[in-house]
């Protein structure tokens, strides 16, 4: 009963730099035909064998995207018993990104949280013993996406979407107002009123479209959060990090930022870094605020940057971090070795095995004479590649669904725009409307219902 | 005591537009049908508007007269103004609404019933559904007469323990002084029916003689009236007509209101009912949308024979002294006598997600209901409930598969999928935007959509149902000969283009490519179009709109084949949801409530999300 064609990232992509694009379903090859080229650009996908492996190229039209491993396998021995190809990425966790998205472009739709398990049930191929397994699979991967899809949506982009939503709602119910009681509600020169907005949302949708690409509409990747002692150097390291070519810097309009949030790529490796407040023993009671936070946002985090000062010595402060930190994957920084050194790699290594038995990171770095940093960020790139930090890497596949639902919203505004400009009337301007509302509403979570019918009545007045 | 008096196959409860189109569709298709109202004074009463068809509504009756229903008969019988509304705003909205001598409308409908076989129309009030082992038995009447039958549908309109109010006067009356049923209430509860109160409401009649027309707008009918029927032609239904008339309120009429509101008994609480929103009381429009400084008021003629006319747009519950001033505040109404004062309605109706998509209640087997009982409001959603219902009932006892229609398929099918799975907490009015497919759904093609199945039950007959395959013939061919037919772009061609503002051609292109430019119609290449045979006009629309919007038609067609997926993906009837591992709780609680029968309808419960359906999916698969 299931006919289109799904795809998704199919491997963790933290995994040691190699990533698998799945597409499942009949419309497989002749996706892979579009975009695949081989060495010498004559071979064609549809054509060969089964369960063969190739090496090439995804290309997106003239534009190359990554150079691949290529496996087919017909239907009906797949997993899902469909035609399935998977393509091989080696470019990480960007260009994976890129090749989902050029697999979507050329047809495919992407796959909804645990769809591929489900289709393999659906068709068969898990037996049915197993079908409590299934729900838990697809019920914990919604449960995450969701979950992801909201709490990693940027600053006030959700605000932003809802208000593009509530223009389109006011004008489809307007519309609709009139169609359904037109003697008490005039639709004369509307159109006009209604292209210029439309053009606007447009244009917003656009620029939503385009931040998608540099991290401003999701928040992908490894949720860094820099821990220490008050003036143990937190802000300076973090500055540092920032490289001015290397900070996303929110041109875009509205794409705030949560405050001491900083966003960094380190050769394709997004960091979220968050600054926290210094973590001291107080009765101050906005500072103790300011504790509880940085205790919470350690706990959320992918990865702890825990600041030791070396000039000073250790202290109950530095205790309370390495409590909190003891169980969480944390790079330790011994900063000011430009100081004198009154705290010892040895004395960190000491104080820190005794709340945790896990293996120690120690890099001495000096903030301020940038020295250790390189090698701070070569730790980084390592252990991201070895897939030494766990991190919600559901993420990328949401985003690139977020970015198919913005690309369909942007399809429908421009159907209206097209409509009105060759005199259509104006029923088929709520159809296109309607759906750019409802494809929006996937990304922030809201689903269509009655609103419409609700709309109508609270804002127009109908009837006899 | 009670004793036995006559045995039935199918018993109707109610005549208005429901209860007529249930029993005659169960007394053609064959069976012994009664059909019992409180008057055999008041069938197919219309005691509110007086127009049948509107936005949405006209769909409603075109798809009745396509499955063999008899609303679009009646109305081209006895309509005096006719219109097709948003003729400027897409095919797909459309509306044909018409006005009805209201008197006519009820006489030729009560000669249709009384002369229809196999139908027998008795004046009666039932108090009691009689069931025995979840199956009806039979009904029996306040007299105490039982009616011994296999099906029932019950079509009680508003009657049911009706109240009417206005200011703190309230009668347990239904419309129009027309006595109400004050026991078939309690018999359903015991059954175990879920009832509800809603409340509707009317506006007062004036004597059209002390009306100052000279203050109002004349609005008239259309010159060439479309009919509703499928089996008239426009020929067939010309006739004179009679006009309606514009006037509005103003901030007088509003002032005088607001000073009155603490008398409204919606204000006071004497009404307990759900009114709708889509019809507010005129005190309702002023405090809701304050800031709007007149509202619409349109006069509307009740009939050829009487001099009482409709005040559209200000129905109210106000007291009778407020009425009296508010209505005449208004240019035109100044010296107005009222003959019937407005008034607002209370009534019992059921909750319809007790019902499956046949109008079937799920606990009572033979029993079915159709109408504003259902939580419905308006004429036409109550025909094509009635009708629906009746056909159920008589497919149920003659052992056939029951009619079903799908969103995909009809505005039948939209109206009753979202009255048996979205409970509805007002009364429920059919609205195009409420359709999604509605670009399929036109009130153009109802026959196209529905003849066949009509003819399939046995409601629509040989003769008609070859002119219907006759007229599907013409299309096919016509759009297959425009697509196929060439022109140059010649002095000749170019000469018709540029005269309706079209862009000459260069090279060739068919008929079919110049009838898809917007400025462009079928009717305007006749010159350039040599070998063109004349056709019927409801051809040539067919022609036009298909080709014309065929990029929007075929992107709805792609959504629907997506939407019969699931739609055709069927739920045990005994499901135990108990059973279904992992299911959310609220899911859990809304599908065990509602029991729908497809995964489509399941997904269509609020409540109910994208992840509860798979899961659904994979217990289904798992069974």
């Amino acid at each position: 009963m299931i006919t289109d064609t799904i795809a998704a990232i199919a491997t963790g992509m933290s995994n040691a730099g190699i990533s698998i694009v799945r597409i499942s379903g009949e419309d497989a090859f002749s996706i892979i035909d579009k975009i695949y080229r081989s060495k010498n650009g004559n071979k064609i996908l549809s054509h060969q064998e089964s369960h063969t492996i190739h090496y090439g190229y995804i290309y997106d039209d003239s534009k190359l995207v990554d150079e691949v491993l290529v496996v087919i396998m017909r239907a009906p021995n797949t997993y899902t018993r469909e035609d399935v190809i998977e393509i091989n990425c080696h470019g990480g966790v960007v260009v994976t990104k890129k090749v989902l998205e050029t697999v979507v472009k050329y047809g495919a739709r992407v796959a909804a949280p645990g769809e591929f398990t489900k289709r393999a049930f659906l068709n068969g191929r898990i037996d049915l013993s197993q079908a409590e397994a299934v729900i838990d699979v697809i019920h914990a991967k919604n449960q995450y996406a969701l979950q992801t899809s909201l709490n990693q949506l940027r600053g006030n982009i959700q605000e932003k979407i809802s208000l593009i939503r509530d223009s389109i709602l006011h004008d489809v119910a307007f519309i609709e107002a009139a169609l359904d009681d037109p003697e008490h509600i005039e639709l004369d020169g509307f159109s006009d009123s209604l292209l210029e907005k439309v053009e606007q949302n447009l244009e917003k949708l656009n620029k939503l479209y385009e931040s998608a690409d540099n991290g401003r509409l999701m928040k992908e990747g490894i949720n860094t959060v820099i821990l220490g002692k008050p003036n143990a150097g937190k802000s300076s390291l973090l500055n540092v990090l920032l490289r001015e070519d290397r900070a996303i810097v929110t041109d875009v309009e509205g794409t705030t930022r949560d405050t001491l949030e900083e966003t960094i790529i380190l050769d394709g490796i997004v960091l979220n870094i968050m600054d926290t407040a210094g973590i001291r023993k107080t009765q101050d009671v906005v500072e103790q605020i300011g504790v509880e936070k940085a205790r919470s946002s350690a706990k959320q985090a992918d990865l702890i940057l825990y600041v030791v000062d070396s000039s000073r010595e250790l202290d109950e402060n530095d205790f309370t971090v390495m409590d909190f930190i003891k169980d969480r994957k944390t790079i330790i920084l011994r900063n000011k070795i430009d100081l004198e050194e009154k705290t010892s790699k040895n004395d960190v290594v000491n104080h820190m095995k005794q709340y945790t038995s896990g293996e120690v990171f120690v890099v001495d770095i000096s903030a301020k004479s940038k020295e250790g940093i390189e090698e701070l960020e070569n730790i980084l790139k390592n252990m991201f590649y070895e897939g030494k930090i766990q991190f919600n890497d559901e993420v990328y596949i949401t985003n690139v669904r977020h970015k198919t639902a913005i690309l369909e919203g942007i399809e429908s505004l421009r159907q209206v725009k097209e409509s009105i400009l060759n005199g259509m009337p104006e029923d088929f301007y709520s159809i296109d409307l309607m759906n750019a509302y409802s494809v929006l509403g996937q990304i922030i979570g809201e689903t269509v219902e009655e609103d419409l019918v609700d709309k109508i009545f609270s804002e127009f007045c109908m009837g006899k | 005591m009670s004793y036995v008096y006559e045995s039935y196959d199918v018993c109707i409860i109610g005549a208005g537009h429901a209860g007529c189109e249930a029993a005659l569709a169960a007394a053609r298709l064959g069976l012994q049908t009664i059909m019992f109202t409180v008057s055999m004074d008041s069938i197919a009463l219309m005691p509110c508007n007086p127009n049948i068809g509107g936005s949405s509504k006209g769909h409603l009756v075109r798809e009745i007269d396509a499955l063999g229903g008899e609303m679009g008969k009646n109305i081209d019988k006895t309509y005096i103004q006719s219109k097709m509304l948003n003729k400027s705003k897409g095919p797909a909205v459309y509306s044909l609404r018409a006005q009805a001598d209201k008197q006519d409308y009820t006489t030729q409908m009560r000669k249709v019933v009384e002369n229809t076989d196999n139908l027998t129309v008795k004046q009666g009030e039932i108090t009691k559904i009689l069931v025995e082992d979840g199956k009806v038995t039979g009904v029996q009447t306040f007299s105490d007469a039982i009616y011994p039958c296999k099906a029932v549908v019950l079509c009680t309109g508003v009657y049911l323990k009706a109240r009417c109010v206005y200011g703190d006067v309230s009668n347990y009356t239904g419309p129009n002084g027309l006595s109400a049923a004050n026991y078939l209430s309690d018999s359903l509860r015991e059954l175990g029916i879920e009832l509800y109160r809603f409340k509707t409401g009317t506006p007062a009649r004036i004597d059209k003689r002390s009306i100052d027309f000279s203050k109002m707008t004349e609005q008239f009918g259309d010159e060439e009236v479309v009919p509703f029927s499928f089996t008239n032609t426009s020929e067939d239904v010309q006739r004179e007509q009679v006009s309606c008339w514009l006037t509005y309120t103003n901030q007088e009429t509003h002032e005088i209101i607001r000073s009155n509101l603490h008398r409204s008994p919606l204000y006071s609480g004497n009404i307990e009912g759900t009114g709708p929103r889509y019809c507010p009381s005129i005190e309702d429009k002023v405090v809701r949308f304050a800031d709007k400084e007149r509202h619409q008021v349109f006069i509307e003629p009740e009939g050829n024979y009487t001099n009482e006319m409709y005040i559209g747009g200000m129905s109210s519950s106000l007291p009778e002294d407020v009425q009296y001033k508010m209505y005449r505040s208004v240019p035109g109404l100044e010296n107005a006598k009222i003959v019937r004062n407005a008034y607002a309605i209370e009534y019992d109706c059921i909750n319809a997600t007790q019902l499956k998509s046949t109008l079937e209640f799920k606990n009572i087997e033979g029993l079915y209901s159709g109408g504003q009982f259902n939580g419905s409001s308006g004429y036409e959603e109550a025909a094509a409930q009635g009708l629906v219902a009746g056909i159920n009932a008589a497919l149920k006892l003659l052992g056939r598969e029951p009619l079903i229609l799908d969103r995909s398929q009809a505005y039948i099918g939209v109206l009753i999928d979202d009255l048996v799975t979205k409970e509805t907490h007002e009364p429920y009015r059919m609205m195009t935007s409420r359709a999604e497919y509605r670009l399929l759904l036109r009130q153009d093609n109802a026959d196209m959509r529905l003849t066949e199945i009509g003819y399939k039950i046995g409601l629509i007959d040989q003769e008609r149902y070859d002119k219907f395959l006759e007229k599907k013939r013409l299309i096919k061919e016509e759009i297959d000969r425009v697509e196929k037919t060439t022109v140059g772009g010649n002095a000749k061609v170019n000469a018709v283009l540029e005269a309706n503002g079209s862009t000459p051609l260069n090279s060739g292109a068919t008929l079919a490519e110049l009838i898809r430019r917007p400025e462009i119609t079928y009717e305007l290449l006749e010159e350039i179009d040599v070998n063109r045979n004349p056709l019927p006009k409801d051809v040539i629309e067919q022609v036009n709109i298909n080709l014309k919007y065929e990029g929007y038609i075929k992107r709805q067609i792609k959504q629907v084949e997506h939407f019969k997926k699931l739609e055709n993906k069927r739920i045990p009837v005994n499901i135990d949801y108990n059973q279904v591992y992992s299911l959310r709780l609220e899911a859990k609680q809304k599908l065990e409530a509602i029991r729908p029968e497809s995964v489509g309808q399941a997904s269509r419960i609020s409540g109910v999300s994208p992840a509860d359906i798979s899961v659904l999916l994979v217990y289904l698969e798992s069974k």
